[in-house]
């Protein structure tokens, strides 16, 4: 289990970490979900002590990394900037981060195999493309065998069937009972992978849930209605106490129908009684479809607060230069 | 390249056990030489080092028998007999001392440049553990392959000079020196990783390490001939450590050999122990 309590992290002044409390539970994945420069690498490089919190502490297990024995037989991460010295080949790399554990060389190997590295493990790692730097850096963290994973942004450049890869690993590792944080800028992505999330904004815990609760509550639920009597339906919903605006699209030709019906967003009334309503009425309706929250729109809602103040101005160096062309959301889930 | 089937991650979770057992320091001393072994820039700036150490001593040498007796050689030739050292660890250390500076610097800024450090400080997050294991790799290393060098510069030089001068290891002072040599290389790279570990920028590092070996003893070297300022100048450490090499130097020293290499050293175990403790506290 991962814990972190109160931890907090400034960079000149610049508070990147402020005041976080969370834990990570084994048995699943839990997304780690943020806008870019909201703290994630950060807290990440926290918990595994590359960094020193100015307060708080995180741990794992009840330890600090440093007092961890043999770290990569509990603990392998994948962060996000590169950890790899181009001049060295894939299997050095390994191998002295096995040595350093005391693991033979017969499980550098094995990870060679296990992400399919095993024909170019003496090419200098300079020469990989992403997709194989990325899998260098998987075989890494899973040398160990252990039973955390804390992943930054692992999809970032992968093809899709790398993504593929990356989703079927984590949520194989979950089902193992180990802990799995995986963190993300891709709301699609962490909706098909994440059991629990964890949503940050500017360093602040946003929401810590299960992603299902985070996609219920945190967009209100809203009712797509297309009447020509609009007014007066807006009207009778109203006086039920919820809201009723014109819908931004909604002077279109009803999806190549022809209806040039006036189209209303309703909130506060579910779309059974808005039927209800309109029936005592005599109200005519050509459509009444309820919208399904999503998790961009929950996210989107959740971090608005943390983006209004300016989201470009917040963006730490550290993260904004490590958030290049590569990061671009390359990948489209498949939902 | 060919994507993994979605299968075969299941191997992650090992069916078989990892193996191996509970590492200690000699795991991280081996890590520490698997990492210095396997990057070409090990193998480049040692290469370069045989080659101007060795080579300009050879290149010297030669230049001394060749010209013998010719114009101007008068003071050349005196020295090379009265001191036939002098001239065998002479411009061959003085520049092939910059090779192993490049080599000591780059052990500890490349961790930086390329991002391994973060791999580095998870797999041994005790900090101070992990920079005393690559230190005292870096130091055996060094050790053997500066006295090899120290040695085939002097079997190389006395080989050449033979005709004319003959220089053994057995004469007054020469097996110090000798073996001095090599030790002022072990010092003088250890005292180069040092400043990577404060400068932690490959450029950088190196070029405070020239400036210190090359740029300071020139600077100093026009002060006046004042007692300060001499002792200024015997305690840089360039000059100091020199002392150590030197069978006959110039002058009455204010450093004796050892004296000299231990004042090198001293400034060795500050700035280390300066940088250890910013390594210690600094983010990665």
């Amino acid at each position: 289990m991962i814990e972190a309590s109160d931890l907090t992290k400034s960079f000149g002044g610049k508070v990147a970490v402020d005041h976080l409390s969370f834990s990570v539970q084994p048995g699943r994945v839990t997304g780690f979900l943020g806008p870019n420069g909201a703290g994630k690498s950060t807290t990440m490089r926290l918990i595994l002590g590359l960094d020193r919190p100015d307060s708080g502490e995180a741990t794992i297990d009840g330890k600090h990394y440093a007092d961890l024995v043999n770290p990569l037989r509990t603990v392998g991460a994948l962060l996000e900037a590169k950890s790899v010295h181009t001049g060295r080949s894939a299997r050095n790399h390994l191998l002295f981060l096995a040595q350093t554990q005391g693991l033979p060389g017969s499980r550098v190997d094995a990870m060679l195999d296990l992400v399919g590295l095993r024909e170019v493990a003496n090419r200098r790692a300079g020469s990989f493309s992403l997709g194989m730097s990325q899998r260098l850096g998987v075989a890494a963290a899973l040398l160990g065998d252990p039973r955390i994973l804390l992943l930054d942004e692992p999809v970032n450049g992968l093809d899709p069937e790398g993504v593929l890869w990356i989703r079927n690993l984590m949520k194989h590792l979950a089902s193992q009972g180990k802990t799995v944080l995986v963190s993300s800028h891709l709301m699609n992505e962490m909706a098909v992978t994440a059991d629990h999330l964890i949503v940050i904004g500017r360093g602040r815990l946003l929401a810590d849930a299960s992603t299902e609760d985070v996609i219920a509550r945190g967009s209100s639920q809203t009712v797509r209605v297309r009447t020509p009597d609009a007014d007066r339906l807006a009207a009778l919903i109203r006086s039920e106490g919820g809201s009723a605006v014109p819908a931004a699209n909604g002077n279109g030709d009803g999806n190549g129908t022809g209806d040039h019906a006036p189209v209303l967003t309703v909130s506060g009334v579910p779309a059974a009684r808005i039927g209800e309503l309109a029936a005592s009425a005599q109200i005519v309706l050509h459509e009444l479809t309820p919208q399904l929250a999503t998790l961009e729109d929950a996210f989107l809602e959740l971090t608005a607060g943390s983006l209004e103040f300016g989201h470009l101005g917040t963006e730490l160096p550290g993260e904004s230069a490590s958030t290049g062309p590569a990061s671009q959301p390359t990948t489209r889930s498949a939902r | 390249m060919s994507v993994t089937s979605a299968t075969s991650y299941s191997a992650a979770d090992t069916g078989q056990p990892v193996g191996g057992r509970k590492a200690g320091f000699g795991h991280y001393m081996l890590a520490e030489w698997t990492k210095i072994r396997s990057v070409r820039s090990t193998l480049w700036t040692l290469i370069i080092a045989v080659i101007v150490i060795v080579g300009f001593t050879a290149l010297i040498s030669w230049v001394v028998v060749a010209n013998w007796n010719g114009p101007h050689a008068a003071a050349r030739d005196a020295r090379a007999i009265s001191d036939p050292t002098s001239i065998i660890y002479g411009v061959g250390i003085y520049l092939g001392q910059l090779a192993i500076a490049v080599l000591g610097v780059l052990v500890v800024t490349t961790e930086y440049s390329t991002g391994v450090i973060r791999a580095s400080l998870l797999a041994v997050p005790r900090r101070y553990t992990m920079l005393a294991a690559k230190v005292i790799v870096f130091t055996l290393v060094m050790l053997v392959l500066a006295e090899v060098i120290a040695f085939g510069s002097f079997f190389v030089g006395a080989a050449v000079m033979h005709s004319h001068v003959s220089v053994s290891l057995s004469g007054h002072d020469v097996l110090r020196a000798t073996f001095g040599a090599g030790l002022y290389l072990v010092a003088f790279g250890l005292f180069a990783l040092s400043i990577g570990v404060l400068i932690r920028h490959t450029a950088g590092a190196i070029s405070v390490a020239v400036a210190v070996a090359f740029v300071l003893p020139i600077l100093t070297g026009l002060l006046p001939d004042t007692s300060f300022f001499n002792h200024l100048n015997a305690y840089l450490p360039e000059q100091a450590g020199s002392q150590v090499y030197l069978v006959r130097p110039e002058g009455v020293p204010l450093l004796s050999a050892w004296q000299g290499l231990g004042v090198l050293c001293i400034y060795v175990v500050v700035l280390l122990g300066i940088g250890a403790y910013l390594f210690n506290r600094r983010d990665a």
